[in-house]
């Protein structure tokens, strides 16, 4: 555990030292408050297009910090060749995996955190109500969600050669699935065999991302989800990071270090 | 006298890069025994397999035949790394922490007491004369100080072994010359030193006993003195020997037409005579 903890803290160290985040949430915070300044046709429903976009920008962000972040850890540390050294110590490729993991994925949480209270500062200030449990749920299920594209990204990056192809692939497969995904069983049945069992089997085996996206929750005060359901929806993602991450170390246990 | 690191009948074999190739050998059949104290020079022309050695002592590669033991211990245990040092070549440590930051994550990866870390972070940066610059970012430092850096992080763990891959390659003859300080200063201190090298004047000066392998092939070993000594030459010349230099030379000079002046041919012969 303590060599998971010094590896994750050399992770998050570089993320707040990097101007990545900075940007992002310069960016973030901007296009908000220019939003929020303008007012359309007096409509007194603006703060919903408001949260709408703040939304949106927070979870394009969330993606972009995560899969940029865990793309770059493992072929840096080959490039940069300081796996050596530490490979040297008595650390395993599984505590490096692992620690990779713990510290993107909290790298990610506090960047989330930092645009969910901005989030709710903004919307509390237009609308005057403070529904909490509402955004920590929303908060909670795409931090958990994160988790899964983290492990994805990991297991990329010691498939691909190059983090930026590794990076690529996995946006477009994260918006894929998060824009298709709910929708592959009744493409799968509009086809003809073999094309929809293999769709099936597509549509069964990739992490439904999808189900963690609740910002129509949030916009539209439809109220809370019901803990349970966001319990499952947690085991749901712990199940994927562990068989993500199980395969990352499979891939990585035999992969020479040089690059 | 205790023996440190011990190789029995080593192989390392590579997949082919094609499939017409055949299977590469980068060590064969290496025995090798550095006893504590040693000063241990492993030495070898470019590709001679020395740094693929170095890999399977770090647990890096598997090797395909043969044992490889750290204080006893196999070292594909990972525990057989809790007592050794290692420098590689070249590396770029994590441009956006400080020196103190970078020795402060090794150390918890040893689980060194917080208390025992700073008095080592201070001991080790004021050895290798980081003290200076011990809280700005390792992105600003120069080569020689990134090599400085990663000597302090070899020592961090007190280590009983120190295994350094060209630890002088690329430095400037001042920092050359501190890296040689640093090690006679552990040799003095009692530990024990292996390492590549390609500085053979180095490597005579501060080396109780080399191992001189070509093609992963052991070729000689033993204390240089006694090699000095048996073949009347400097250990330059004796390594330029032992790997054929000297008969490859010849007979690529025999097989390439003469030169343009008799001038040239004279100073080429010059300088090929040992």
């Amino acid at each position: 555990m303590n060599t998971v903890c010094a590896l994750a803290s050399v992770v998050i160290k570089e993320l707040y030292r990097r101007k990545d985040f900075y940007v992002l949430f310069v960016m973030t915070a901007l296009i908000t408050l220019i939003m929020g300044s303008v007012t359309f046709f007096n409509d007194p429903k603006i703060a919903r297009y408001l949260k709408e976009i703040c939304l949106l920008l927070v979870w394009v962000s969330g993606l972009v910090i995560a899969i940029g972040t865990t793309a770059r850890q493992i072929p840096a540390e080959r490039e940069n060749r300081t796996i050596f050294p530490l490979l040297a110590k008595p650390v395993t490729r599984g505590q490096v995996v692992i620690g990779k993991f713990a510290g993107c994925w909290f790298a990610c949480g506090l960047a989330l955190v930092i645009f969910y209270l901005f989030f709710g500062v903004i919307s509390g200030t237009r609308e005057g109500k403070w529904p909490l449990v509402q955004y920590f749920q929303a908060f909670w299920l795409q931090y958990a969600m994160v988790g899964v594209v983290v492990a994805l990204v990991l297991l990329g990056s010691v498939l691909f050669a190059a983090p930026s192809s590794n990076a690529t692939i996995c946006f477009i497969v994260v918006v894929g699935i998060l824009l298709l995904g709910r929708h592959l069983n009744q493409v799968a049945l509009n086809q003809t065999e073999p094309l929809r069992t293999m769709v099936y089997a597509i549509y069964f085996l990739i992490p439904h991302l999808e189900w963690y996206d609740v910002r129509d929750f949030v916009i539209y005060d439809q109220g809370t989800i019901g803990w349970i359901d966001c319990f499952l929806a947690t085991l749901y993602a712990a199940v994927y990071v562990a068989l993500l991450l199980f395969a990352t170390w499979l891939a990585f246990r035999r992969k020479p270090l040089n690059v | 006298m205790d023996t440190i690191l011990e190789i029995k009948n080593l192989r390392v074999e590579f997949k082919a890069q094609s499939s017409g190739q055949a299977k590469k050998v980068a060590v064969d059949d290496l025995n090798l025994k550095v006893y504590a104290g040693e000063v241990f020079g492993f030495l070898g022309p470019n590709g001679a397999g020395k740094t693929t050695t170095m890999n399977v002592l770090l647990g890096f590669v598997n090797a395909t035949g043969g044992e490889a033991f750290l204080f006893g211990v196999n070292v594909r245990e990972p525990i057989a790394r809790q007592r050794i040092g290692y420098l590689p070549e070249l590396t770029y440590y994590y441009k956006f922490l400080t020196a103190e930051e970078l020795l402060r994550f090794y150390a918890k990866l040893f689980r060194i007491p917080s208390a025992e870390t700073e008095s080592r972070i201070q001991h080790l940066l004021k050895l290798v004369e980081l003290d200076h610059a011990r809280k700005r970012p390792i992105k600003t430092y120069s080569k020689g100080m990134q090599q400085r850096v990663g000597l302090a992080q070899a020592l961090i763990n007190d280590p009983d072994l120190l295994i350094l891959d060209e630890p002088t390659s690329g430095l400037d003859p001042l920092g050359r010359m501190k890296v040689r300080e640093i090690i006679q200063r552990l040799k003095n201190e009692g530990k024990t030193v292996f390492f590549s090298s390609h500085e053979l004047g180095e490597v005579e000066t501060v080396c109780d006993r080399v191992a001189i392998i070509n093609q992963g092939q052991l070729k000689v070993e033993g204390r240089v003195a006694d090699l000095v000594e048996e073949h009347q030459a400097n250990l330059e010349m004796i390594f330029l020997k032992i790997i054929g230099y000297q008969a490859q030379s010849a007979a690529r000079l025999s097989s390439e037409p003469p030169l343009v002046t008799n001038r040239k041919a004279e100073v080429r012969q010059t300088a090929l005579q040992p």
